[in-house]
Order: structure tokens, then sequence, then C-alpha cells
């Protein structure tokens, strides 16, 4: 019951954590994908005190019959929240199975620009062979291939980040020069599928790097920023964040809150005569505010931070933002992050070294540490 | 009264389109100045998107190179560099914009259509019917080194690619019927059974089968915008484009000759002539008197054209690396070298350097120039200069002649260039009746009085097959 205040993320995709979530949300269905409808959710993180909202993503619909719904890219939907919002991070799931690294990249610094280093990234995956055929390529089986392309795909991404120094753009008047080519950096990646040359076409984000995000068996913990940790219960948990090895751990939890209508158990009921709410080996706490409350207070010292999936954003969101939030704030046992500061800063992270750049080579040591 | 009678005139009722391109990486956009504000910093995009809509502009556009340019194998330092992702910034644009249209160019070669089609859709849906694509195409093997294939593409084949790519588009963005999405709470389904097809498309570049993943936005499809010159790119403008960036804004009588063009190749793949809007890229220098107009107009080319811009763009006609020469000093004595590619990419060479040189140095002779003052006078050209009324009663007397649709604009100066235009020239422009006062619609595909998408056409009541 000590350490660290946490640090609280909230996934934010379509209507809530259950495949079936939309029939209970507070809207029709065709408002869903409006401006006003992604804007209101995140402006009800952001002023509840989350640090962090994640948006879900893949080539492939959510859902599936008769629950099929539409998606607008996590990578739009993360853009356009930036200029709609200003303390929270935000963080697309944006999978590299098939996309190309050089234009995942060039995405997510411009989202860092955009939002003056909001920006993060959860690595995803394309597991469904169905996506294969969307993007017109070979399938990528298996967990081995897909863990592959994904460390492939982030080695690109994040070199590419690097290729331009903080510095680059010289503005030198004298010698007529915008820029310093030696400055820029090719990243001339071969792996065993692709090669990429570089340098990026977008200047360094403003973070240096974004925050990457990801589970820590799909993607090698020295490339990311903050393990994405399951487990049905705190021990499990515990031993993840334990074996992780990566600077920060944010403990899955999927949240089903009593309300005045419904207690959480009738609401998880209702939606299970529709379609199964996915197990996927993590934290589910299905009942009153206060009892979230404990066991987010027990996570502290054991985990860095907290994701939570909503059953219904509409009928969870307000309960988290009443109930919960107020009270780990009051209590110290989480924080709120502060205007004006890097999503970096707010979970406690250093801007990054560049990896090409002269002088002391601050990121290999980080590295071997 | 030095007007147009407008009843005397072609397109009496022609109104002018405005669009606003968020500078290129060239010299045009001016770097040294300390109004020049940062090229990746979101205030400044925001700052211009706004004055443009406060314009009552039709469109902001973004442009897209896929590799940083390079002059024999160097990355090229002179002109700005480094921009956003397009639609990554136009989704942004969408959260503090209304009216304007956002346009992204985006690349087919290096683009998958089911991707690229659900991003557009994605701003599209964001920004409730604003989104426009400027398609363009690349074969070259140095952009493909930056992705998966590589360069992979024959040049005679990117057209074949982009025409087929955006068939795959259209299929997707047509794969929701109208309504499909229930507006209703409590409905049984969130999508109307049977409502979203499945598009499967086998050809030459594209094999894909998969479930659309959006609706349709209020103007069901994004705007297609193109800028291809040559002959196929003017025919495939006529089949596909809503919308041409031409090159050609500069003289009245060449943007007359493209435009006519255009209408013919228009007609003869069986669309009406009015359903193409044509919109030359172009720079516009307003000041309060002509000889004030033209001292800013040398201040701009001192800006854009510094010494060692001049020696590059002398550097290219002349095929030789002169970046050790003097630029206030005078021409190259030696000949033009035609070269073979150098390894220069994203740099224009001269098809005919001796017959240009010869007129340089004939020209310079006369007037006593140094090199980078020839480069000023005869070097690329574009632009309109004047006051406010003069240019109104041009724009005017071209768009009713029906040279031009209107304009896409690239400020000099970043976020500040776009000030004068909106401040000066469009209320002159209003008072001619040839600009509107307020935005009419609310979708781009309304603020450019275009018909509804090339493939809703067939079926007349609009309807698509469930």
């Amino acid at each position: 019951m000590s350490g660290p205040a946490l640090r609280l993320a909230v996934e934010l995709d379509g209507d809530g954590a259950h495949p079936a979530a939309w029939r209970r949300a507070a809207h029709s269905p065709d408002h869903l994908l409006t401006p006003r409808r992604v804007a209101r959710v995140a402006a009800a993180a952001e002023n509840s005190g989350f640090t962090l909202i994640t948006l879900a993503d893949g080539a492939l619909p959510p859902g599936g019959t008769p629950d099929v719904v539409g998606r607008i890219g996590a990578v739009e939907r993360a853009a356009f929240l930036a200029a709609s919002t200003s303390v929270i991070g935000i963080a697309p799931v944006v999978p590299v199975t098939y996309a190309e690294p050089f234009h995942v990249s060039s995405q997510l610094a411009s989202l860092d620009h955009i939002s003056v280093g909001r920006g993060g990234w959860v690595v995803g995956e394309e597991e469904r062979p169905e996506a294969a055929r969307v993007w017109g390529r070979p399938a990528v089986d298996g967990d081995a291939a897909r863990a592959r392309e994904s460390r492939d795909g982030v080695e690109v991404v994040r070199a590419l980040w690097d290729s331009w120094e903080d510095d680059a753009v010289i503005r030198s008047v004298a010698t007529s020069r915008y820029l310093d080519r030696d400055r820029l950096h090719y990243v001339d990646f071969t792996g065993d599928a692709y090669a990429v040359k570089g340098p990026a076409i977008v200047p360094r984000p403003p973070q240096g790097q974004l925050v990457v995000l990801g589970r820590p068996d799909r993607v090698p913990a020295g490339q990311l920023d903050v393990a994405l940790v399951e487990g049905r219960d705190l021990t499990a948990v515990a031993a993840a964040a334990a074996d992780a090895r990566t600077p920060r751990t944010f403990a899955e939890i999927e949240v089903a809150l009593d309300t005045a209508h419904a207690t959480a158990e009738e609401r998880v009921a209702d939606l299970e005569q529709h379609a199964p709410w996915t197990d996927r080996g993590r934290l589910r706490h299905i009942g009153s505010a206060s009892g979230l409350a404990v066991l987010l207070g027990r996570l502290r010292g054991v985990v860095d931070g907290v994701r939570l999936h909503p059953l219904v954003l509409d009928e969870d969101l307000p309960e988290l933002s009443r109930l919960v939030l107020p009270h780990l704030f009051e209590g110290r046992l989480a924080v709120r992050p502060l205007p004006g500061a890097s999503l970096r800063t707010h979970l406690g992270l250093e801007r990054p070294a560049n990896r090409y750049a002269a002088g002391p080579d601050l990121e290999a040591l980080q590295e071997t540490r | 009264m030095t007007r147009t009678d407008p009843l005397d005139v072609p397109r009496p009722d022609a109104r002018l389109h405005f669009g606003v391109f968020f500078q290129g990486v060239n010299h045009w956009t001016i770097w040294s100045d300390p109004a020049s504000g940062s090229q990746i910093d979101p205030a400044n995009f925001r700052k211009v998107a706004q004055t443009a809509e406060r314009g009552l502009f039709d469109a902001f556009f973004l442009g897209e190179g896929l590799r940083l340019r390079e002059v024999d194998g160097l990355i090229h330092e002179l002109d700005v560099a480094g921009r956003p992702d397009a639609i990554t910034q136009l989704a942004a644009l969408a959260a503090v914009t209304d009216r304007i249209g956002l346009v992204s160019t985006s690349n087919t070669t290096f683009n998958e259509p089911a991707d690229l089609a659900r991003r557009l859709s994605g701003l599209d849906l964001l920004s409730e019917g604003r989104a426009g694509w400027n398609v363009v195409t690349t074969d070259n093997a140095w952009t493909g080194a930056n992705f998966r294939r590589g360069g992979y593409l024959d040049h005679a084949d990117r057209y074949r690619r982009a025409e087929e790519f955006l068939a795959v588009a259209r299929a997707l963005w047509d794969g929701w019927a109208d309504g499909a999405v229930s507006g209703a709470a409590g409905a049984p389904a969130w999508a109307a059974p049977g409502a979203v097809g499945r598009v499967r498309h086998r050809g030459a570049q594209f094999d894909v089968d998969l479930a659309p993943t959006l609706p349709r936005s209020g103007q069901a499809h994004p705007v297609i915008f193109q800028a291809g010159d040559s002959g196929e790119g003017r025919d495939f403008a006529a089949r596909n484009a809503d919308v041409v960036f031409s090159a050609h804004g500069n003289d009245f009588d060449d943007a007359l000759a493209f435009a006519e063009d255009l209408r013919r190749r228009l007609l003869a793949v069986g669309r009406p002539e009015d359903d193409l809007r044509i919109l030359p890229g172009t720079e516009i220098i307003v000041g309060a008197t002509e000889a004030e107009a033209l001292e800013k107009k040398r201040w701009i080319r001192l800006q854009q054209v510094t010494p060692a811009t001049a020696l590059g763009v002398a550097g290219l006609l002349w095929g030789l690396d002169l970046s050790d020469r003097d630029a206030d000093g005078p021409l190259p004595k030696e000949d033009p070298v035609v070269a073979e590619n150098d390894g220069s990419f994203g740099a224009r060479r001269v098809a005919d350097p001796r017959t240009v040189v010869a007129e340089w140095r004939e020209k310079a002779e006369t007037h006593g120039w140094s090199l980078r003052e020839t480069v000023i006078a005869l070097g690329p050209q574009r632009g309109h200069v004047g006051t406010p009324a003069g240019l109104a009663d041009r724009f005017a007397h071209w768009v009713r002649h029906g040279a031009v649709d209107g304009f896409n604009v690239t400020p000099y100066l970043i976020p500040d260039g776009l000030d004068d235009i909106v401040d000066l020239l469009v209320p002159e422009l209003q008072e001619r009746g040839v600009y509107p006062t307020r935005y009419t619609g609310r979708t781009l595909r309304d603020h450019l009085g275009l018909r509804e998408p090339l493939t809703h056409r067939s079926t007349t009541d609009g309807r698509q097959a469930g």
C-alpha cells in the first residue's frame, strides 16, 4: 500500500470495452462517428484527471454480426483530440504488422507536434489473418512472425524519430542554409523482410521519442517505455510487472461499476445476452466504485499506473469521474497531469538523447544499465 | 470604370474559388525573415487555416513528399523542409475550423487503397464532409527506398495503379448504404442487416477482399484533386478528378488554353464541361499602389532567391556545380552541360539549356545584371502582383472568361502571408460580385459547387444497391 502515486490511463474506443457496449450507450448509433461525440468523451476523461487516453484500432471493423460497428482510424481520432484537449496524453493503437513503418513514424511524429509533446503509441498487432487481405499482402502468420514485424516496425519508427537532430533547422542566413545536413541521418535499416533508408520527412518529435506502450510478451522490453501487463489477480499482475524490465508498467483493468440505475452485475448480464465480453486474462472489477478504489490502492507500488477499460463509456466514465478519481487524488494514491508538461514528464520519463547525435551516447549507456 | 460589363462575357455569373497551399518544400517560402514562423508549429497551421476560413476560402491544402530532396546525392539544405503527415495534421485542423475544406496530398504508389481510403473517410467524418484528396503518383526507386515494397513500379504503370487505386477507394466509400447506421437508440443492430457490402477487387495492381469500416460523410466521397500536367495526367483528371490543381495560372492565354484543353477532354469522356474546377497554384503579392506592390515583390524575390539559391537554380540550368561561384558576379563563362540524371531528386532540370543560357547571357548583358539578378528576372516565374483593385479586376476577367475557376495560393510567409489577400483583395472581389460574402454550404463539395461523386451518377435517384 505504498509507493509512488499511480498514473491513470483510459481506453476510449467506440462505446466501451464490451463488444455490445453500443446497446447501453446514451446516444443513437449514428452519433458515434461524429466529431462532437469523439471530442466529448475525451473532454470527460481529461477533466476527470486521467493522464492518458488510448484509442484501439485495427484494419478490420470491431465487433461482429450483429454488432459490427464503424470505427474512425485511431491516428485521425488522436490528432483531432490533440487539437481539442490541452493536458491529457493521447496514444493511438497502431499495428505495424502490415502498415508501412515510414508512414506510421510520420503520423505519430506529427501527432506529437500537434499535441506539443502529449503523444504516445500503443504498439498493436493485426492478429486475424483477414487483415492481410485488407492490406493486399501475404499473411503474417503466427505469434512469432507477428512479433518480428512489431520488433522491426518499432525499430524503424524509433530510428526515424531520431533521424533529425533537435537542432537540424539552423536558418543560417549567412550561408543561405535552412538545414544542416550533418544533423540529418539516414537510418539505413535492413531487416529480414524489408529495408528503410530515411531520414524522416517530419522533424524530430517534441518529446524526442513518443511514449511507446505495448505488451511485454509481444514487443522487446528495450523498445518499450511502458509495459501493459496483464493477470487475473494481483499476484499475477505483480509477477508480470516484475518480469517486464521496462521503465514503467501499467496494469490492464476491465471495469464495470454500479450505477444509480443498475448494478454492475446487471449491466454486464444485460450485454452478455448479445455477445460475450472476451476474457483476455486481465484484472476485471465488476462492482462498486469504492471497491475499485481499494483495488487501485493495492496496485500502488506494484505498477506505475493502470489502464482502465470501461464496460460502457457513457455509464462508467461518469462514475469514475464522480466517485473513483476524486477519491484517489484526495488520498494522493494517484496524480493528475500538470498543464504544460509533456506525456513523458507526466510519466516521470526522461527526454531521450538522440542516437545519432554527436557527443556522449547517453542512450547506449541507458540500454546497458 | 475599367470593370468588365458582367453581361458581355462568356461566364457572367462565374465566381472565384480560393484555396491555400501550406508551404511547399521549395524556395518560394521565405524562412530568413524574422516574421517567418516555424514550419512545424501547430499554431501556424491553425493560424493559416483560420485566416483562410475568415476569407471564405474553399480549401486548405497540404503537400507531401515521401523523401527529403537531394541534389547530387546530398540532402538539399537551402529550402524549408520537414512537414507533418498531411491527413494527421488535417484531422487536427478539423477540430479548430468549421467550414474550410481540408485537402491531403497522398500518394497512390506508396499507400494501399483500404488504408488510405479509411484514413480519408475518417478525416471526412471528423470534419463533417470537408475532406479532399490530391491524388499523386511516384515511380522512382529513390522514394521507394523508404518503403517495404521499394521501387517496384514502372513509370508507365503509375497512372494505371492510381486509377485502379481510386476505383477501389470509391468502392469502399460506397460500401455502406445511405442511412445504414441506425438513428434510433434501442435499435436491434448497429448497422442495418445487409447494408454493409464487401468489396472484392482483383486487378493488375490490387487483389483485395474486405468489409469497408466506415459510412459515408455528408458529401458522400472526399473531393478528388489532381495535379498532373502531361497529356496522360490531363486525361486522368478528365476521367477521375473534381478539381485540377494546375500549373497554368500566371498568364491568361496559357491558362485559357489549358482550361479549354481540359474541357475538351471532359466532353470526350462524357462529362459536362463544367464538371471540374481548375485552380492553378500561384502566389499573390498585394500593395497599396502599383509601385508599392513592385517594391514588395523585389524584396520577396531577394528573400526567396538567396545567393546560394541563385547558384543552385543556375547550377541546374548549366548542369554544373556552381556553389563556389559569386552569385553577385557575372554569369558563368562555361557552356551548359546536358547531363544525365545525377542523383538529384525533387529538383527540375531544364529541357533545352543551351537556348535558355544564350537568352540569359543576352539579357544580362543588356541590363548589366548579376547572376542572382538574372535568376530573379528570368528564372522560374510565377504569381500576380498588384493593388487590391487591379488584381480583383484581373481575376474577375480571368474567371468570367473561363480561364480559371480560382487559385490555390501559396503564401510566401507563414503564418501571416495570407492576411493581405483576405483583408484587402477579398473585399474588392466581393464588390465585383465574383466572390461570396458567406459560406452557403457545409461541405467542400458544396463550396466548390460540384455534382455528386462520379460513381453515383448512373443511378439517377442516388440510391446504391444495398
